[in-house]
């Protein structure tokens, strides 16, 4: 008797959630291998070029032959490194990038945590990805990751200032922290509409936070070669990328979940009701992704002082008044959530 | 509490970095991001060209000058060919003037569709680096079909050019020429409205005409200076003279400017080239002296004398008559000229090679004073640099 509640009481609930994590990462691990496809087919579109289309059938098999590549690779620590922290570092980034899916509600229920908080863990989660980056060009012990680092730190922090207002604007508007309230809020109209200037403004911090053209001066590569990434390669290096390209998809889900209505249809009428709300979260969130791609094939990069600046005399100030603007609306009009 | 010194970093750029424009080796010394010094190191490219063509009879002192600045082979060589057509005396028929015209403003465009595609890259641009590239393998396919070589062509020689153009060629490039003008729509349509690119590139690295004097600056970086100063309209050499086109000169001679200069300078080599193939006479492309210029292949196998000018040409060359001689042409960097003293025989007993990338480098500290390390990148590759003529 004993056993089996020991066995119902711990055991199970724990596999139980180990298996709704491995359904949540493996699928979010293939999606992160097809972007860099899907990123090299769109700026090879831009740019004149075929990319990818040797290996299997389209080049589908590429991310494949990437990933295999980078894992039979030398992991070179280099001679001067800090070599718990230079391993360390790309595992932050990595699994910081990864327990952020945690709280997203792919459809009405399909949550592995539906947390009445996660609208601020998710924030406190892509706050600290700024460890990975700065522990990694510390312990790398070259000039270019330091400064690369330095960069990093600033931005993401500079930025995470702004993306935190249009938050407290959309938790305004909603009346709660929990994500899947935040879309059921968005029935009728999506967000994107009303908070149009803050959808504006989270889209850009997202790139900066995310350190993606314009705001790729962490890793410019004119510049600081590759940034913090400099001394890395093979397996860590990958950790690298796929906790950024985790965090890309991660910021864009969660602008879908915040001003495009998340797994909603775009309208209420019947043939596009039936479709699982899986597919239309999916399709909204390429969408986003489609966005940072194609401003990385166009734009090129801010300098470091022009970046402060964007950040703390323009996005800043800005936030803040459309958080008093949307405010003062609400209570006005008398359009409180309650 | 004892005292501390606190010190500058140094940071060693290049030389394989992937802004250093080949192999500059830039010791910068930064005061966090500022730039506080910045000191370029030559020499990795040396190659002692000057010294290896006193060794060499004159015809085979030109494809060294395909290896100076190899983004725009064609044009070294011109200044090479004037200088010993100088000491021969040598008048070179009008349609080799022409085909030298030609392919001087085909290389032109080569020459900015790089340096302004590079710039982009290095400011962050990814984009117009393919769009533009896929423009200049366009003109070294015409440079191919010309002289068989996409790059070092060897093709401008003493006395005229090499061979005559193939069949085709001419309207071919007639083609492109036309269409070509679209391409650098597209670009300045990304980045010369673009307000991130000009944030990243006006104002920074402003050298008044004074400076540019001062620092012996030439070609669009004197002109963005604010200098109305072109070697093709001031010291008109071949047929420039009979040619209409504007000298694009800008006012405040910081890097955007230097960009647009070369923007504008595409378009007018787009003009030149339209009336080239316009007013291209049919006729020699070389002298018609086998001192100086070979026979043909077919005169070869009928007649005994034609046979011993090949063997003697390929194996003595020609004597110059003794001399000193400048000759410059405005080169895509600047003014790129030669300097050859002859003694009498069949080689050169020097050749001094005045490269504008050399005089370019050399203000790049005094440019980048101050301003930041994404600001020295953007000020380098709007210096339009390429080592193969700064090292020799």
């Amino acid at each position: 008797m004993a056993e089996a509640g020991v066995w119902s009481t711990y055991f199970y609930p724990l596999f139980l959630t180990i298996g709704y994590i491995l359904a949540i990462v493996v699928p979010l691990m293939l999606v992160l291998a097809f972007i860099t496809y899907f990123e090299r087919k769109v700026w090879a579109a831009i740019q004149l070029r075929k990319g990818p289309n040797v290996v299997g059938p389209f080049g589908l098999l590429q991310p494949v032959a990437d990933g295999i590549k980078c894992l039979f690779k030398e992991t070179i620590v280099p001679a001067g490194a800090n070599r718990m922290l230079f391993v360390l570092a790309p595992m932050v980034t990595f699994s910081l990038g990864l327990i952020g899916w945690a709280v997203i509600p792919f459809d009405e229920h399909l949550v592995l945590a539906d947390l009445n908080v996660g609208l601020l863990y998710l924030f406190a989660v892509s706050s600290l990805g700024v460890y990975g980056i700065i522990i990694a060009g510390w312990a790398s012990n070259s000039k270019y990751a330091f400064l690369g680092a330095l960069r990093s730190a600033a931005q993401m922090v500079s930025y995470e200032v702004s993306i935190g207002f249009v938050l407290v604007t959309v938790l305004l508007c909603v009346g709660s922290l929990n994500l899947n309230a935040i879309v059921e809020a968005q029935r009728g109209l999506w967000f994107f509409i009303p908070l149009f200037p803050m959808f504006v403004i989270y889209f850009v911090s997202a790139l900066a936070e995310t350190n993606r053209t314009p705001f790729d001066l962490p890793e410019a590569e004119g510049e600081l070669v590759a940034g913090y990434q400099v001394e890395y390669s093979s397996m860590t290096w990958l950790l690298f990328m796929m906790g950024e390209y985790a965090n890309i998809v991660l910021l864009s889900g969660l602008s879908v979940i915040l001003f495009l209505g998340g797994w909603l249809p775009p309208f209420h009428v019947e043939p596009l009701m039936a479709v699982p709300g899986v597919v239309w979260f999916l399709l909204k969130t390429a969408v986003v992704v489609f966005f940072f791609t194609w401003t990385r094939a166009t734009l090129p990069r801010y300098r470091y002082d022009q970046l402060m600046r964007l950040g703390w005399k323009v996005f800043l100030p800005a936030s803040l008044a459309m958080v008093v603007i949307v405010a003062g609306a609400l209570h006005a009009f008398d359009w409180l959530p309650r | 509490m004892s005292e501390r010194q606190i010190r500058n970093m140094t940071v060693n750029f290049g030389p394989q970095h992937p802004a250093a424009h080949g192999v500059l080796r830039l010791v910068l010394e930064m005061d966090g991001e500022v730039v506080e010094r910045a000191d370029p190191h030559i020499g990795l490219l040396h190659r002692g060209t000057e010294k290896l063509i006193e060794y060499k009879t004159y015809l085979q002192a030109v494809p060294y000058f395909d290896r100076l600045d190899y983004v725009a082979p064609m044009n070294q060589e011109h200044a090479y060919a004037l200088a010993v057509e100088a000491l021969l005396g040598l008048e070179i028929p009008e349609r080799a003037q022409y085909i030298r015209v030609l392919y001087s403003e085909i290389s032109r465009i080569a020459n900015h569709l790089m340096n302004i595609c590079t710039m982009a890259l290095d400011v962050g641009a990814m984009t117009p680096f393919f769009w533009g590239f896929e423009e200049r393998e366009r003109t070294m396919e015409f440079y191919e079909r010309a002289s068989g070589s996409r790059l070092h062509a060897a093709y401008f020689r003493p006395g005229g050019v090499a061979y005559d153009l193939p069949p085709d060629l001419l309207s071919d490039i007639g083609g492109w020429n036309e269409a070509f003008p679209k391409v650098i729509d597209d670009i300045e349509n990304v980045l010369t409205e673009n307000r991130i690119f000009k944030q990243r590139t006006v104002d920074i690295g402003i050298l008044s005409a004074q400076e540019a004097f001062d620092w012996g600056l030439t070609g669009s970086v004197l002109r963005a200076s604010g200098v109305s100063w072109d070697l093709r309209r001031n010291q008109p050499y071949e047929v420039y003279s009979e040619l209409d086109f504007g000298v694009p000169v800008g006012s405040n001679g910081d890097c955007y400017e230097r960009y647009l200069v070369r923007m504008e300078e595409m378009r007018q080599c787009v003009k030149i080239i339209a009336q080239c193939l316009e007013k291209m006479p049919e006729g020699p492309v070389k002298v018609q002296d086998n001192k100086i210029t070979p026979p043909s292949r077919a005169v070869m196998k009928e007649s005994m004398e034609a046979l011993i000018h090949h063997f003697k040409l390929y194996t003595e060359g020609y004597h110059v008559p003794a001399g000193e001689v400048y000759r410059a042409v405005e080169a895509p960097k600047g003014e790129f000229g030669v300097y050859l003293v002859a003694d009498g025989t069949n080689r050169p007993y020097r050749c001094k090679i005045r490269a504008p990338g050399f005089a370019h480098l050399q203000v790049l500290d005094h440019m980048s004073k101050g301003h930041m390390l994404a600001d020295a990148v953007a000020n380098l590759a709007s210096m339009d640099i390429v080592f193969g003529e700064i090292d020799r």
